[in-house]
């Protein structure tokens, strides 16, 4: 079988710039897409980290707002604490040598002339100055300590809320659809879907490409939106007032929208190439019903992609004319409407939450089935439970705004079409424990990633019944319950779908397989950290800190403590699992067999050699090669 | 390539892509740029970018598909691509409806403790020029239609070629009667950009569909030239299909715009 795909491989493989930068192969733009949302997510986890260290105590540690003034008025505040220690006498001695020391350093570095002198005391050099009052403050007697201390306060700068509310906003933006969406619907959705169904390659091989560099584009435009004129902070979703108020004169939010415009050109694109392929392409005599499940969750995800982007980028054209161009859609000095704007947003969003899900559905069917030794129970089943997801979930966008105002029936009305939701994602859930009832379990990394899937994503759709319910939800609104919740179904759940795509086709794709006890190790460091991070939230939120805020009052401090070890734990995972992929990339040992996780990995892709040729079924598959019950 | 037994079309690398994008990076920062009092040619110089893309890339298209690479197949898969692109066209459109609707059914002045009462706003009588727009464009359509007949049934040249003809004529009146509309509006009925949402909604709805327009009717006269070229046959045409249908798409966008924007939403008539 693998020799037949091999045939017609005569033509020399493209130079670097050609293979890469001109692609129309469905792998390697798969492959694109992988090492770029890495690269992404790197960048947005980073954010994150610095975020939980901030938050690891109560009061503000590291985001403040430089502490900056004329060298004159910094001298006077230096020598004001150095004639309280003078007066303090004693022990004292040594802070003022510190000071003095400091003090050179810090008007050493005057920026301007004249008038326009100015000094920066700011970051380790704050700490240090800091540091120092406090401790002398601390052994001299009471009117100079207050002194000392009330020169610390001049110091002590301002909490830098701007740049929390960029950081978050960054994390959100860059996670949502430049991370997520790209790793598994356009990463492992080009790469696999095609090879699944057993077509030679996308149906517009080119305008996948452009679906590829638009992201590339959009991801510029969004880092843009968080590097240049100081950042935008709305928040992911963009809610006016908060993106006209935010700095109205930075091109910041501008930079935002237009990087959600070009990811969503880029997703549409996708999606209907993805479409075509899947109706278009399909191995002959693989009907609808035969086709792998990974295959229907792409083309249902590319569905919701398809008929819901344009209409954000109809939300976000409104916004982009009320900043720049004096139209009111949602200003109301003008008749709009800020609700509106949550309506169309959550229209899109709503579905996005299963765009992001739905693609892991896929891959942990394929993982639960191929390490339980058994077929997927319930085929059918599982696949029209994606599908009524996928139309659900755009009946039920409003159950986000339950505290805007709402009536009572549409309130109840929101509130019961999701909990409806809970009955396909059932069907999948116990579905994938019934494949594993009775099945020979080996415990891979793939399948320890799966098995973590369904637990915790299991977690995190039981949070999601309760905050169904508006009446609850009065109470969960905004506060760190919704944060834990949609972790648990997007951190734990979505990016442990990628782990384990990633570690189930690592050989398949590179030709090398990672060292098996480094996976699971990988594995356990982020299920302890993840868990760690996101468990102790829903504490937080049922105690009612609230979401979004650069500090917190003291009662919270023993969770958002434990969280913010699991962030550093689940990064130091992170971290080792880019060692691992480097690793195994260059020095990993050797995958000769084609299905090298045994007979139960049957799809079309497990046909084909480590890593598949350039073109592959150029002779298209025959029906023995897939078809496991061809007497249905 | 040439050794693939099948008949799916399996595409030579192509430069259009990344160039598509950086030309759109470059529109898209620059347009930033410019809505912030900064100079537009950064912005002009990727609209050119990509505008020369389209032209590239689509050119390239029409040869394949003169060189007999679009198969059976790869010619349903075509249409199913551009019916999903005229999907999401639609769904576009559906945000703009949407807050046209809202604000139509449940205006901020009814709500309790609003300050906001709507401005006293002329509109346009719809039964004068719009209508007549209204039957333009539907004429238009109908030309296509003919054309698109002609083409499949009668294998008659010079019909598709008028049908066509006829077809971007009224594309073109339609525009200019709506930018004559605007210009009136404007100019004497004191509307402007800014200022109420109902000028918004005005303005961007009926704007976007005036875009759609412009961009259908270039396809057409494409169409248009491809025909003069020999280039459709009965069985083998679907770039004419494509623009046939993205015509219609325009039309029912635009009765819908009709019925709403401008019957449902007409305020005072304006004289």
């Amino acid at each position: 079988m693998a020799d037949a795909t091999l045939s017609g491989h005569d033509h020399e493989r493209p130079g670097f710039f050609t293979r890469w930068f001109m692609s129309t192969n469905h792998k390697d733009i798969g492959l694109l897409y992988l090492f770029t949302a890495g690269l992404v997510g790197l960048v947005s986890v980073i954010f994150t980290v610095y975020m939980r260290m901030e938050l690891m105590e109560p009061g503000v540690q590291y985001m403040y707002v430089a502490f900056e003034g004329a060298p004159g008025m910094i001298e006077n505040i230096f020598t004001r604490a150095g004639e309280a220690l003078a007066t303090a006498g004693g022990g004292t001695n040594a802070f003022a040598d510190q000071l003095s020391s400091l003090q050179g350093s810090i008007l050493g570095a005057v920026s301007g002339t004249g008038d326009e002198a100015r000094v920066v005391i700011d970051g380790a050099l704050r700490a240090e100055v800091i540091d120092v009052l406090d401790a002398a403050a601390a052994s001299a007697n009471p009117a100079e300590a207050s002194t000392l201390l009330g020169l610390r306060d001049q110091l002590d700068g301002t909490p830098d809320g701007h740049l929390w509310n960029v950081l978050i906003t960054g994390h959100g933006v860059l996670m949502m659809f430049f991370v997520v969406i790209p790793a598994l619907f356009g990463g492992f959705g080009n790469y696999f879907m095609p090879l699944m169904i057993g077509a030679p390659d996308m149906a517009f091989p080119r305008l996948n490409n452009l679906s590829y560099w638009l992201y590339v584009a959009g991801t510029a435009l969004a880092f843009c939106a968080v590097f240049i004129d100081g950042g935008a902070g709305p928040g992911w979703t963009f809610y006016p007032p908060l993106s006209w108020q935010d700095a109205p004169t930075s091109r910041a939010v501008d930079f935002a929208i237009f990087a959600v415009h070009v990811s969503g050109a880029s997703s549409i694109l996708g999606s209907i190439n993805i479409i075509t392929t899947f109706l278009n392409m399909r191995a002959p005599g693989m009907t609808l019903h035969k086709v792998p499940l990974f295959a229907w969750s792409i083309f249902v995800t590319a569905w919701l992609l398809l008929l819901s982007l344009p209409v954000l980028a109809g939300a976000i054209t409104m916004l982009l004319t009320d900043r720049n161009f004096g139209t009111t859609f949602f200003d109301v000095s003008g008749g709009g409407d800020p609700v509106l704007f949550q309506h169309i947003f959550w229209f899109f969003g709503h579905p996005e939450v299963y765009i992001v899900i739905l693609p892991a559905f896929g891959i942990i069917s394929h993982v639960v089935s191929t390490f339980s030794k058994k077929p997927i129970f319930g085929y059918l089943p599982m696949v029209y439970a994606l599908v009524a997801i996928g139309g659900l979930g755009f009946v039920v966008w409003a159950h986000h705004m339950y505290t805007v105002g709402m009536t009572l029936t549409q309130q109840a009305y929101f509130m019961v079409a999701t909990m409806v939701i809970a009955v396909p994602t059932g069907i999948k859930i116990f579905s994938w424990i019934a494949t594993m009832w009775q099945g020979s379990i080996e415990f891979k990394t793939p399948m320890l990633f799966a098995i973590g899937f369904i637990f915790l994503f299991t977690v995190g759709g039981v949070t999601g019944i309760i905050l169904s319910q508006a009446g609850v939800d009065r109470a969960y609104h905004d506060t760190y319950y919704v944060v834990a919740h949609f972790h648990y179904v997007m951190s734990l759940g979505a990016v442990f779908g990628i782990f384990a795509g990633i570690y189930y086709w690592f050989g398949k794709m590179s030709g090398r397989q990672y060292p098996e006890w480094a996976g699971k190790l990988h594995f356990w460091l982020f299920f302890i950290g993840a868990n760690l991070t996101f468990f102790p939230q829903h504490f937080l939120g049922r105690q009612g800190m609230p979401r979004r805020y650069i500090d917190y009052p003291e009662a919270f401090a023993t969770w958002n403590y434990v969280s913010s070890i699991g962030a550093f734990l689940s990064f130091a995972s992170f971290l080792f699992f880019l060692g691992i992929v480097a690793y195994a990339l260059f020095a990993g040992r050797r995958v000769e067999e084609p299905a090298y996780w045994g007979q139960h990995a049957d799809t079309l892709e497990w046909t084909l050699p480590n890593p598949p040729p350039e073109h592959t079924f150029e002779e298209l598959p025959t029906r023995e090669m897939w078809d496991r019950q061809p007497h249905h | 390539m040439a050794h693939a037994k099948h008949d799916y079309h399996i595409l030579p690398p192509s430069i259009w892509p990344l160039m598509a994008a950086g030309g759109a990076f470059a529109m898209l920062f620059g347009a930033v740029n410019w809505m912030h009092s900064g100079s537009p040619w950064l912005f002009l110089m990727g609209l050119a970018a990509v505008l020369y893309v389209m032209y590239g890339w689509w050119a390239d298209v029409v040869h394949e598909s003169n060189d007999g690479d679009h198969t059976p197949v790869v010619r349903l898969g075509l249409r199913y691509g551009f019916i999903m692109f005229i999907m999401s066209e639609a769904m576009f459109f559906v945000a703009w409806f949407w807050a046209f609707f809202k604000h139509a059914l449940y205006p901020m002045s009814a709500y309790e403790g609003s300050a906001y009462s709507m401005p006293e706003i002329h509109t346009v009588d719809p039964f004068h020029l719009p209508l007549i727009n209204t039957l333009v464009l539907l004429l238009s359509g109908c030309a296509v239609t003919w054309a698109h007949h002609a083409l499949v049934h009668n294998e008659d040249r010079k019909d598709v070629e008028w049908g066509l003809l006829i077809g971007v004529v009224l594309g073109f009146a339609f525009t200019g009667l709506q930018a004559f509309e605007y210009w009136e509006l404007i100019a004497h009925e004191d509307w402007t950009f800014g200022g109420d949402k109902f000028f918004s909604t005005f303005f961007l709805a009926t704007g976007f569909h005036g875009l759609h327009v412009i961009i259908g009717t270039i396809f057409l006269f494409i169409c248009y030239l491809r025909v003069k070229a020999g280039q459709f046959t009965p069985e083998k045409h679907v770039g004419f299909e494509a623009a046939a249908w993205y015509w219609h798409f325009v039309d029912v966008v635009w009765l819908f715009l009709f019925l709403a924007v401008y019957i449902w939403g007409q305020g005072q008539i304006a004289h």
